[in-house]
């Protein structure tokens, strides 16, 4: 039983292989609209993320299937002291797919290990998030036709951003990736992620603390959140947290076709006056989020 | 100073010496009650000096144990009081309980009955990951 817990799980074929389901359910969301008939996925959420949840639940109706769950651990069998492992082994009896999303890192592979069902880590902690990374790259995809010769910039919380971490693990296995890697000095990529990806690939990459000097260069901005749990003293946060905020100002010598990115929920680092600039892809994530988490359903199910 | 040779057991040799006392503890030895000998600093000839732990039974020890802690040494089984296989050891590929996954978000720190696994993800540079949430072991 197939399930996905890293966005390493898949390899560029396989990746390629969602990519183009996803967009064929685009083209014909007729023909997808009955395949799921009869299936159910479970979601599993022990700590609340309205995005994801809704997006993998949109999915499923969308391809005819239904939805059970819980939403905050507060309301599940956890609450009351279950293991993770017995709670995926007794939704895998009514379930035919689970996405878990919990705080703890490695819950989800616990359950793909007891459920018996497909499992889709939706979130664990600050570790993986596989299905935002399909976002981001069918995003690419549409908008760049591709995923080579890009140089992408990832502004903002590099250290702790695990969706910058697993966007940069799937795009250096592409030819001609540079990345610009955007952050206060406290917040630079770890260097696990630097040598252990970009310098074993031969990627080009350069660290910078200004954004509005990188910009030009760009095809891609992939903006993040400087979140507040992630800072030990509240005086660091605010003073950071403002410091890698995009506005229509930066965009000045911007490319003309560069693809603005955000995992969302966004707080202030994307100003508003920028989404009706046509370079702002953000909802457009989102939506292709749906579109991936559809067609990685199908493929786990075996039902495409 | 001299420790008997033993009868039926086990010598662990070619340890680098200082990690005796480290294998001695992660093999659990202290808990066994047959005599156990753990030499530091014994003169060898290839290596300068090395660490020896000799077990005077015949008992099971994980080697990958071993493997893990220092893979240049080597393990000897002795029956009957000579030499019956002399093993080189690997580093292993998987660790199962053997050192413990200290991320505090880890899945491990919760769930008290998961197994504490790694995996070796780096081999030349001898890292070790946690399976869960991929935490190098220190
Ligand atoms: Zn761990």
């Amino acid at each position: 039983m197939r399930s996905i817990n890293d966005i390493r799980d898949l390899t560029v074929d396989e990746i390629n292989e969602l990519v183009r389901l996803a967009c064929d359910i685009i083209e014909h969301p007729a023909a997808y609209s009955e395949k799921c008939h009869g299936k159910k996925l479970a979601t599993l959420f022990f700590e609340p993320s309205t995005h994801t949840r809704l997006s993998f639940e949109a999915a499923m109706y969308e391809l005819g299937g239904n939805v059970l769950g819980f939403s905050e651990a507060q309301s599940s069998s956890a609450a009351k002291g279950e293991s993770v492992a017995d709670t995926a082994r007794t939704v895998g009896c009514y379930a035919d797919i689970i996405a878990m999303r919990h705080p703890k890192e490695g819950a989800p592979y616990v359950a793909s290990q007891h459920a018996g069902v497909p499992v889709i880590n939706a979130g664990d902690g600050g570790h993986n998030h596989p299905t935002q990374t399909l976002a981001d790259l069918l995003t690419i995809y549409r908008e760049k036709g591709g995923f080579e010769n890009l140089t992408v910039g990832l502004c903002g919380d590099l250290k702790f951003g695990r969706t910058v971490h697993s966007l940069i693990n799937a795009l250096a296995r592409y030819k001609n990736v540079k990345f610009v890697l955007i952050s206060p000095e406290e917040l630079k990529v770890p260097s696990y992620v630097k040598k252990d990806v970009i310098q074993k690939n031969n990627l080009p990459y350069v660290q910078t603390t200004d954004l509005e000097a990188a910009i030009p260069e760009l095809d891609i901005l992939y903006m993040t959140r400087v979140q507040r749990e992630r800072f030990f003293n509240e005086e660091d946060y605010l003073r950071l947290k403002d410091s890698y905020i995009l506005d229509p100002k930066k965009l000045v010598n911007a490319k003309e076709d560069l693809c603005i990115m955000h995992p969302l929920p966004r707080v202030n680092e994307i100003s508003v006056a920028i989404d009706q600039d046509p370079r702002a892809c953000y909802f457009k994530q989102v939506l292709n989020g749906k579109y991936m988490r559809m067609a990685l359903m199908l493929k786990l199910l075996e039902l495409a | 100073m001299r420790v008997d040779a033993i009868q039926n057991g086990i010598v662990i040799d070619h340890i680098t010496a200082g990690r005796g006392m480290q294998l001695y503890d992660l093999l659990g030895l202290k808990d066994l009650d047959c005599p156990v000998a753990l030499m530091m600093n014994a003169v060898s000839g290839k290596m300068g000096r090395k660490d020896i732990i000799k077990i005077d039974a015949d008992i099971q020890v994980d080697l990958d144990v071993i493997g893990y802690v220092d893979p240049g040494a080597t393990v000897n089984f002795i029956r009957n009081g000579s030499l019956v296989e002399k093993r080189n050891i690997e580093m292993p590929k998987m660790l199962t309980n053997v050192i413990r996954c200290k991320n505090p978000r880890c899945i491990t720190s919760v769930e008290q009955e998961l197994d504490h696994v790694f995996r070796l993800t780096d081999a030349p540079n001898k890292i070790y990951r946690c399976i869960y949430c991929e935490t190098k072991a220190k």
